[in-house]
């Protein structure tokens, strides 16, 4: 067997490789092209379990890349420690069994190449992110994992709702990533390292700066703003399930929005060192987006933008553990259990979509229960872990960020804990809408269970989705403390979880035709996107008139004519000296000597 | 007075080329203003003898270099004369015309 | 003797120079500018450069002069009309003429050398032939080649612009 050491790079790389293969050898092929890309997620899936389970597997190889001697290097190297050892795990095994799904799923899509392709190229960006040891690095691949994202999304690029959605992406990111970036540098500059060991290590270099470290902190966490869709930079993700469902299950469910989370988790040490307000700031924002994406998340008809807020709901969640915590595992925790689920329940609606003939509105569904038994069992199991029902895994990870954030602030306490009743509220919204009462239009009414290749992912998934909160299994992939949880907080998420369960059973069990909760306000997602809408039209409509009119007026008139003209009127001038008399002449060149000989000899 | 100085043939030198100067300027007729041309480099000629007149050298001789200067300058002057004249004639069957003031196709 | 010499040949010289300037005929201007140029030769020979006088009186007076009344038969021309003053050049050049004027009386009262009496020499006599031609050959060889090449020039620039049709 090869040199163990080499495991991680070939983790890294091969998914390149093949997406190189699919693109340039095999881009006519659509089962060779399928094939490859499944294959090499095994491979990857594979070589990551023995990584993990290998703990004394350490990799000190690395790429030097941008050298320059005694003043900075940036090298491609790799980082295994537990952190990236249970994210690699994650990462590879839901990559793996959404590039089988895929198969299923993409049967008679135009681009099943382009599709395994974008998918592979994502893979590689995305471990490129778990296995980063230096910031520069990571930022590389934070970017490569948005060109990813954006090629994906707009996948059917037809569709203009599409290509407009994977712009969307795009730039939202960009903009978080500006402040990402400023981030960065502040944490180079100060310590003159982007290794992360090097940084945790020159830490107090700025300790004694708080308002740098400050500011660094919250820059950097702009990056998070921006890729795991906290608010204000939330607008991008529900628009991005333009893209097919198993896209939107892997990226933007439970690998690349979550890498903000993990980001923050890299850098635990620095915001434990940062003075207290960041960890506030941090913890606010992620409240607040936890809540209004629940309530945003209420009046949704999309069953994928259902999901999408449930996820920003949840990123929320990740970020106020992170704030709340004294280690960034319990975070992780979260992301690590909701990965499983949330990735699955997207699988689900997938089925449901396919079964369906690509219809997403829950209000033309209905009555699935019996026609998609498996697809059913598996929402079932996927709502009850989100909601936090005590035996599944969404329990463990949701209660134990609740309960330090009832340690930390009673205010953010009581959000969290009604940020649960909501998403117990709308999944059992979703799940009464679409699978009880009678079906609501022709495709509901034929629908039939998903075929094989798609339904194992899902049953595979569902395995996970109930067992890996337990403890005993939880202790193998992280180091969670266990600590005393104030009965409040027990009793508040299981009043949370009952209450939802019963308002939404009221409220919809009985299969309604319709809606009958109308709010404007959630349903139209609090009218952030059309502030945005707003904000570019006017604003950068406005700011692009005045760089019109100072190109126009000013660079244009007065620098480039203004230039000309004043060579046009010195030439117009020097002309008049032409008189074509030679004896005005010869008076010009007599007055000229003279002058010159009286200047010459007289001074 | 009574003695020849060098002062002196300069001066009659510069006022020999003034009145070249004079006739190049205020005179209207090509061949006019060129023999005002031929007077400012006689003028000069003489300067240049009288230089070598006083530069007398260590043999006691006048400084000969100043009259090869003048033997140039003649040559020169006569080749000029030849070619300046051709050329006034060129014109004057072009144009009909030795007046300088008819000669203004160079205005702007 | 060589002082009274000098006074009338220089009257002549200048008087004639201004009559070059001032006739409106101008065969009758040629005509003055060969007794200028004729009494030039004359101050020169006062200098005791007597080949340089020669030179002046057989090229100049009798070559150059020739070939300006040639052209001025050949032209037929008569005497100038009178035509319009124009004020403003004739202003003009009399400034400048009167500037150059002021300059070089100027320059020669300052010039120390201009109160030296011209020093003696140790042999006169008509010989200076022999010394000139040393220095021109010695010394001045390139030159003089070169002077040659450039009347082999004007000759055919002279004979090209005589042309006819000038193409």
């Amino acid at each position: 067997m090869t040199n163990p050491q080499l495991y991680p790079w070939i983790i890294l790389f091969a998914p390149l490789v093949a997406a190189g293969v699919i693109l340039f050898v095999l881009s006519r092929n659509n089962t060779a092209a399928g094939a490859v890309g499944i294959l090499t997620a095994a491979l990857t899936c594979f070589l990551s379990w023995k990584v993990f389970l290998d703990p004394s597997l350490t990799v000190t190889a690395q790429i030097p890349w941008l050298e320059v001697p005694g003043v900075f290097s940036v090298p491609i190297g790799i980082i295994l420690d537990n952190l990236s050892r249970v994210m690699l795990v994650v990462v590879t095994t839901i990559a793996t069994l959404v590039f089988i799904y895929s198969a299923g799923y993409m049967r008679g899509d135009e681009g099943i190449p382009r599709y395994y392709a974008s998918l592979c190229l994502f893979l590689f960006s995305m471990l490129g992110i778990v296995l980063a040891d230096n910031f520069v690095m990571m930022f590389i691949f934070w970017e490569l994992v948005g060109v990813s994202s954006y090629l994906l999304i707009g996948h059917y690029f037809r569709k203009d709702s599409a290509a407009d959605a994977a712009k969307q992406a795009f730039t939202v990111n960009r903009v978080g990533d500006f402040g990402f970036m400023l981030g960065i540098l502040m944490l180079w500059l100060a310590t003159g390292s982007v290794m992360f060991s090097g940084i945790e290590q020159n830490l107090s270099a700025m300790t004694l700066h708080p308002g740098y470290l400050t500011a660094a902190c919250l820059l950097v966490f702009c990056g998070t703003l921006g890729k795991s869709a906290q608010m204000p930079l939330h607008v991008w993700l529900p628009n991005s399930m333009e893209g097919p469902t198993p896209v939107s299950s892997l990226l933007h469910a439970a690998t690349m929005v979550a890498a903000g989370v993990y980001m923050l988790a890299r850098i635990f040490p620095v915001l434990l060192a940062a003075p207290e307000v960041v960890r506030e700031v941090i913890m606010w924002v992620g409240a607040v987006t936890c809540f209004a994406a629940g309530l945003m998340a209420t009046q949704q008809d999309d069953i994928k933008r259902i999901l999408a807020y449930s996820t920003i709901s949840q990123l929320g969640y990740m970020v106020v553990g992170i704030a709340v915590a004294p280690a960034g595992d319990i975070a992780m925790f979260h992301l690590f259990t909701h990965a499983f689920f949330k990735c699955m329940l997207f699988l689900c609606a997938g089925s449901v979509i396919i079964a369906l003939h690509h219809e997403q509105d829950i209000w033309k569904m209905g009555g699935l229960l019996g026609r998609m038994p498996l697809t059913a069992l598996c929402v079932v199991i996927g709502t009850l872990a989100l909601a936090g029902t005590p035996g599944f895994s969404g329990y463990y990870s949701k209660d134990l960020i609740v309960a330090y954030a009832h340690g930390a602030n009673n205010t953010v306490f009581w959000i969290t804990a009604g940020a649960a009743l909501l998403t117990s509220f709308y999944m059992f919204r979703l799940f009464f809408v679409v699978f009880l009462g009678r079906p609501r239009g022709e495709h509901a009414e034929h629908a039939k269970q998903s075929p094989a290749v798609m339904t194992i992912p899902l049953l595979l998934l569902a395995i996970p989705s109930v067992a890996a909160g337990y403890p005993a299994i939880a202790k193998h992939f992280f180091d969670l403390p266990h600590p005393e949880m104030p009965h409040i907080v027990h009793y508040a998420l299981l009043a949370a979880l009952g209450c939802g369960f019963f308002l939404a059973a009221v409220l919809y069990a009985r299969g309604p035709a319709k809606d009958p909760v109308r709010i404007p306000l959630f349903a139209n997602r609090l009218y952030i996107d059309n502030f945005y809408d707003w904000l570019v039209a006017k604003v950068q409509g406005g700011l692009a008139v005045l760089g019109s009119w100072f190109d126009r007026w000013i660079i244009d008139g007065l620098v480039v004519t203004g230039a000309a003209r004043t060579v046009w009127a010195t030439g117009y001038v020097l002309r008049l000296l032409q008189l074509g008399n030679l004896q005005a002449y010869a008076f010009f060149f007599g007055a000229g000597v003279l002058a010159l000989l009286y200047y010459l000899i007289f001074r | 007075m009574n003695a020849l100085t060098l002062g002196h043939y300069l001066l009659v030198s510069g006022l020999l080329f003034s009145i070249g100067l004079a006739g190049v300027l205020l005179r209207r007729n090509l061949l006019i203003i060129f023999m005002g041309l031929e007077l400012m480099l006689n003028a000069a000629n003489l300067s240049l003898v009288a230089f070598a007149r006083h530069g007398v050298t260590t043999l006691g001789l006048p400084d000969y270099n100043a009259q090869v200067l003048v033997f140039f300058i003649i040559t020169v002057a006569a080749a000029e004369v030849a070619v300046g004249l051709a050329i006034i004639v060129a014109l004057y069957r072009l144009r009909q015309t030795t007046h300088v003031e008819d000669l203004d196709k160079m205005k702007f | 003797m060589l002082t009274i010499l000098f006074w009338v040949l220089s009257a002549v010289m200048l008087a004639s120079a201004m009559l070059v300037v001032a006739f409106r005929n101008p065969v009758n201007s040629a005509m003055s500018l060969v007794l200028s140029f004729i009494a030039l030769a004359a101050l020169f020979v006062t200098l005791d450069a007597f080949f340089i006088g020669i030179i002046q009186v057989l090229v100049y007076a009798g070559a150059v002069m020739v070939l300006f009344l040639f052209i001025i038969m050949l032209l037929d021309l008569k005497a100038e009309a009178r035509r319009k003053l124009n004020l403003a050049a004739l202003g003009g050049g009399l400034a400048v003429l009167g500037g150059f004027v002021a300059l070089i009386v100027q320059v020669v009262k300052s010039l120390p050398a201009a109160k030296e009496e011209f020093p003696a020499l140790t042999r006169t006599g008509y010989s200076d032939v022999a010394d000139v031609g040393t220095t021109l050959f010695s010394g001045y060889n390139l030159p003089f080649q070169v002077i040659g090449v450039l009347l082999l020039v004007a000759t055919v620039g002279v004979v090209i612009l005589s042309r006819r049709t000038l193409r």
